[in-house]
């Protein structure tokens, strides 16, 4: 940034970078890829100094527990932030998850499953579809299946005045009740999706497709790689997160979720994608930071509320100025990055 | 082109084209006049004119909302906080209004001077979202994301998370007199939306803002103020918030900072590009937004009066957003 | 290599494509040999990327055929290109920086292994592909935190690495540094040895008469020539890149006989040593009012950057504007357009107009203060100033209120024009001002030009077309890769004398270089 009139002549090691550009590249990433770890951790010390009742087992337990369904969304909205778009629709698709879930529950455990995860997919698909092959900003796209899929929702549910009960079945209760290790089965699902979604994104040329159509579309494609079906994928893998997240969370509470279920689920999702180091520009993203920036975002919540006996508002300004802390360090790190950089 | 008449190129070349531009438009025009067509010839008690009162009084503040929304949508951003503001204002309002013995840390200020108060701190919001997105440099729909998320938690915290009654003389009339036969909310909504339109079509400000969303960096080479005309756009945007908060906040008879002005944000942004105006900025449509909001109203009031359940309304309502993005999409693609 | 010479590798024939109704490649035929290295040269907009676009498959053709290994091919896309055989590098690193360099050279390629990459076998063959071409890196290093040099030549290890039967390299070496294009130069002669064919659009001669075999001159879309580099010496290669046969090189001079007037005033603009790595070398020049200085060079020369670096609109490691005495620490357009001068910028859509906007409101943008009172514009004097342009620059529209967008290229840039003289400014910074419009308009633009500098402005004249700098200049800065060579006055500026000063200075470095 500083322009020294010797800038011109700056040494440059081996691979041709200056040092301090290295430098700054080098630590904004480091930030943005660890920052949401590293906070949660001095966050998990402080609590368990300072807050008695917060390492608790059973509130640990608690935490997961709530934070895991948000966390499902939270894992698929990843790869569609990575991937260069936005899915405001998670939300309502997690309702529309819950509800049909609730409502085939009475024909047995496998078709309760098939039909939801095929349900919340489609919705995915239809977004994905418009979004690739009519080019349109899915922003928009994504807003319009909020209010789409809330509508159906309602439509369901009898304008909200249906209640669906699981009637008792036991092997698909088990899914949201049952306990490994004494900690409940959707954080384990949960888990296992944060990992197979890190497997996805790391480990397979899907992966690798998604990060480089986020990076830049144009050069994706001339690349070669096939940028459309990434793009309808994507949204896919996010409908069938939401719709896995409200599968589990009927099966746990044993239906009697009303229609509004999930209503702003969306932001909370995106913004822990967001403190977690995914840019909001696509191209770059972790599932690690998202496991840990949902984490956060729960742990906070708990922290504010619970440990220092604030009302749950106090959590909301507590959680949006974090938010705002993170994305403006974001920023500024990636400038500093840029601006450093002789290009 | 030597080979036919001028009258026959037009013809062949020109034909096509209108149409696509006239829908483009003239689309939600169009939309708004079929839709009222269709009301008085087939829907009961439409055209009695409590029923077009009624419908004024519930699309003002959302009007009010979306002028701000369409000023920043047309530099090229976007503001999600502003149901939060509206929230905030409620609060502000609310608390300084108030009695200190009925509600605690109320100011018992007098009314104009607590609706300035609450302006004041929608536009302090609004400053704030400026200077992060202009100044910092940070995405809009992160920066009024966070905003989202704080701007109703610092609502709820001025009332401690409570709703405040408000039975206020002033802010009833506010919300039932009328004018001439028009609500005051709806005087008011018109009142700044021509104040709108003249900002955006005969100033500096509005020459500036249609100029960063059609083109920004051919906007910094002609040495426009960028950062100034951002965080301008944005603070307005908090004002108007704020007012439609007002507004709200006298409808309901309370500050309600839970409920206050959910959703709004959405509702701000589908009038605005039903409007026509261009998600991406540059093509600023005031008129349009205006069409744009009352078409969604009327929208939503007939198929409730065809007894249509509100479930059906908002799956009409995302296949309107879709299809008013397509057709620009489409058009725009053709030039 | 003899059997592999019976047929072309890759065959253009009549290649034609029109863009709504411009015609950006006309009738261009060209044969690519296996283990030849094919020179492309042009100026902008001579058609070379519309060329590449349509053989690579992002473009399809109008008219006329592409033929691969001797069948007609029809590439509807990136993909099915590579996937042919046809590989690209282009001149920005279309990559992903965000990935490992290993992930980079494999992308879409992946090596599997039960189901997941293979990333050990990635990195041990990612490492051995880059040195086997003498690149040194660590292949799990994000691509972007290396330096651009690095960046590309990763770019022609992952193009190389697949089965290339044409490679094709848009302007590599523009940002590597010298002991960077050796390298590259020798990645070329080893797939030349593999009997790859290749494409090298530069504009850099000594590459040219390094590495190039053949070279295809295009201007204005049509093919100028083909034919071995061998027959061609610098001075000829250039004065086609320009645009003038060899024989008609004496006639043009500079019209204007007031160099004696201007040389006795003060200088209004002094612009001093400036310079930012990789793109200007310590570059200065110094305008009088009713000069005009031009900047000729090569495309890549640095012209276009000079200018932006004096607008302030590029950041810079060094140097200083100095406007009528006075030396501003802001380095912004805006303080440029404040102290008097102004910039036409090279790229008309992306950097001057606002394309939804009319006429009038474009020409105003820049001058609102000065047509409005307490914020409000003025409509009266909006209407008046532009309909005073609209006149004086004649610019055809069916009104002032036509969005810019609907108008030719011509108009649109005396739109800009008009945008620029409403500021007054005290100097003008003239950025290809007669690109991609019709010869009617560029006459008038010219003349416009010579008006406003015998009217006292002082103006930088920066043009690909060499006639028009000599035409139009009193005095002519050449520049070649972001440095001055020197600077021509009055009687001694023809096209001839800076040619021979580029080809000079280009024949000086590559003997040096040897």
């Amino acid at each position: 940034m500083t322009a020294t009139p010797g800038a011109v002549h700056v040494a440059t090691d081996e691979t041709g970078v200056t040092a301090g550009a290295a430098r700054a590249k080098a630590f904004a990433s480091l930030v943005s890829r660890s920052g949401a770890v590293a906070v949660l951790v001095v966050l998990l010390i402080i609590g368990a100094i300072f807050d008695k009742g917060f390492i608790h087992l059973d509130n640990l337990r608690n935490i997961a527990l709530s934070a895991s369904y948000i966390g499902l969304i939270t894992a698929g909205m990843t790869f569609v932030i990575i991937s260069g778009g936005i899915d405001l629709s998670v939300g309502s698709v997690f309702a529309l998850g819950v509800l049909t879930s609730a409502f085939m529950s009475e024909y047995g455990s496998f078709w309760t499953i098939v039909v939801t995860l095929a349900c919340c997919a489609a919705a995915g698909l239809l977004q994905g579809a418009i979004i690739a092959w009519l080019r349109l900003p899915p922003f928009i796209v994504t807003f319009a299946g909020l209010t789409a899929a809330r509508g159906l929702v309602y439509y369901m549910t009898q304008e909200g005045n249906l209640v669906p009960k699981v009637p008792g079945h036991k092997s698909f209760e088990t899914l949201g009740q049952g306990t490994l290790f004494t900690i409940g089965w959707p954080v384990w699902i949960c888990l296992i999706v944060f990992a197979v979604g890190w497997w996805l994104l790391n480990r397979t040329a899907f992966g690798q497709a998604v990060q480089t159509v986020g990076g830049n579309d144009t050069a994706a494609e001339l690349m070669g790689l096939p940028v459309k079906r990434v793009k309808v994928l994507v949204y896919v893998i996010s409908g069938l997160c939401a719709g896995l997240a409200g599968i589990l969370l009927t099966a746990s509470s044993g239906g009697g979720n009303e229609a509004r279920v999930g209503d702003q689920y969306e932001l909370t999702a995106i913004a822990a994608v967001v403190i977690g180091g995914t840019l909001l520009s696509g191209g770059v993203g972790s599932m690690v930071g998202s496991l840990a920036g949902i984490t956060l975002w729960f742990v906070i919540d708990n922290l504010v509320t619970q440990g220092l006996q604030f009302n749950p508002q106090d959590e909301l300004v507590v959680s949006g100025g974090f938010l705002l802390v993170v994305v403006v360090l974001q920023t500024l790190l990636s400038r500093r990055a840029a601006t450093v950089e002789v290009h | 082109m030597t080979a036919v008449t001028p009258g026959e190129v037009t013809s062949r070349i020109r034909a096509p084209r209108i149409t696509a531009d006239w829908v483009r438009d003239k689309g939600v025009y169009i939309a708004l006049v079929l839709l009222i067509v269709f009301n008085v010839l087939f829907t009961p008690h439409f055209n009695e004119f409590s029923n077009v009162q009624l419908i004024m009084r519930q699309v003002a503040a959302v009007l009010i909302v979306s002028l701000g929304m369409l000023m920043v949508i047309g530099t090229g951003g976007i503001d999600l906080s502003v149901g939060a503001t509206m929230a905030i204002a409620g609060s502000v309002l609310g608390l300084a209004v108030s009695d200190g013995a009925a509600v605690s840390g109320g100011l018992g200020l007098d009314l104009t001077l607590s609706i300035i108060l609450a302006i004041l701190a929608g536009l302090l919001v609004g400053l704030f979202n400026g200077f992060v997105v202009g100044v910092l440099g940070v995405q809009p729909l992160v920066a009024t994301l966070s905003l989202l998320v704080a701007g109703r938690g610092l609502a709820l915290v001025l009332t401690s998370g409570g709703l405040v009654q408000l039975f206020i003389p002033g802010l009833n009339k506010l919300s039932v007199n009328n004018l001439w036969g028009l609500p005051y909310v709806i005087v008011i909504a018109l009142v700044l939306v021509a104040i709108v339109a003249v900002l955006v079509r005969r100033t500096t400000f509005g020459y500036r803002l249609v100029a960063i969303g059609g083109n920004r960096r051919a906007s910094v080479l002609a040495g426009l103020p960028v950062r100034r005309t951002i965080i301008t756009v944005y603070a307005l945007s908090g004002a108007l918030a704020a007012i439609a908060g007002i507004i709200a906040t006298a409808r309901t008879h309370a500050a309600d900072p839970s409920y206050l002005g959910l959703g709004y944000e959405l509702n701000a942004i589908t009038a605005v590009v039903v409007g026509g105006s261009a998600l991406a900025g540059g093509k600023v449509r005031v008129l349009g937004t205006v069409a744009g909001a009352v078409l969604m109203q009327v929208l939503t009031s007939t198929l409730a009066a065809h007894n249509y359940k509100d479930s059906q309304t908002e799956i009409v309502q995302a296949a309107i957003i879709i299809a008013a993005v397509y057709i620009q999409r489409s058009s725009r693609s053709s030039e | 290599m003899t059997t592999a010479n019976q047929q072309p590798t890759l065959s253009v024939l009549g290649a034609s494509k029109r863009f709504a109704g411009v015609i950006a490649l006309n009738d261009v035929s060209i044969d690519l040999w296996p283990g030849e290295v094919h020179a492309l040269v042009g100026e902008n907009g001579a058609g070379k990327s519309t060329l590449i676009k349509l053989i690579t498959g992002v473009y399809q053709l109008d008219e006329g055929e592409v033929r691969y290994q001797g069948e007609v091919a029809h590439f509807r896309s990136p993909r099915d290109a590579q996937l042919a055989g046809i590989q690209t590098i282009y001149q920005e690193v279309h990559l992903a920086p965000q990935l490992s360099v290993a992930r980079n050279v494999f992308l879409g390629r992946e090596p599997h292994r039960w189901g997941s990459i293979d990333l050990r076998r990635m990195n041990r063959e990612s490492a051995e592909i880059l040195a086997r071409y003498g690149i040194v890196a660590d292949v799990k290093r994000p691509l972007g935190e290396l330096g651009l040099g690095v960046q590309q030549m990763v770019a022609v290890a992952r193009a190389v690495s697949a089965d290339a039967g044409v490679v094709i390299m848009d302007e590599p070496t523009s940002s590597l540094e010298p002991r960077e294009v050796d390298k590259l130069l020798n990645v070329v002669g080893l797939l030349k040895e593999q009997g790859v064919a290749i494409v090298y659009v530069s504009h850099k001669l000594d590459e040219i008469f390094r590495a190039c075999d053949k070279v295809t001159v295009l201007r204005d879309g049509k093919l100028v020539s083909t034919g071995p580099v061998a027959e061609l010496n610098r001075l000829q290669l250039i004065s086609r890149m320009l645009g003038r046969d060899a024989s008609d090189l004496e006639t043009s001079r500079t019209q204007f006989g007031r160099d004696s007037e201007i040389a006795a005033e003060e200088p209004v603009l002094v612009v001093k040593d400036l310079a930012r790595r990789l793109v200007l070398d310590d570059i200065s020049l110094v305008v009088r009012p009713g000069e005009v200085v031009g900047l000729a060079g090569l495309l890549g020369s640095g012209r276009s950057e000079t200018a932006k670096a004096i607008f302030g609109a590029m950041p810079l490691d060094a140097g200083s504007v100095t406007m009528n005495g006075h030396t501003y620490a802001r380095n912004t357009p805006a303080s440029r357009i404040h102290s008097g001068v102004a910039l036409l910028p090279e790229d008309r859509k992306v950097e001057g107009i606002i394309p939804g906007m009319s006429i009038k409101d474009n020409i105003a943008l820049a001058s609102l203060d000065q047509l409005s009172r307490a914020g409000f514009v003025s409509r009266k004097k909006q209407d008046e100033i532009v309909d005073i342009f609209m006149k004086r620059l004649r610019i055809k529209a069916s009104g002032p209120d036509q969005k810019v967008q609907e108008l030719s290229g011509g108009n649109q840039q005396k739109v800009l024009l008009a945008r620029l003289l409403c500021l007054n400014p005290k100097v003008l910074l003239l950025d290809e001002p007669t690109r991609g419009i019709d010869v009617g308009a560029k006459a008038e633009v010219q003349a416009l030009v010579a008006e406003l500098a015998a009217k006292g402005m002082g103006v930088v004249l920066i043009s690909s077309e060499l006639e028009e700098v000599v035409e139009g200049s009193d005095t002519v800065l050449v520049l070649r890769d972001g440095a001055a060579l020197g600077s021509l006055f009055g009687d001694e500026i023809s096209e001839d004398a800076i040619m021979t000063m580029i080809a000079g200075a280009a024949a000086d470095e590559s003997e040096a270089a040897h």
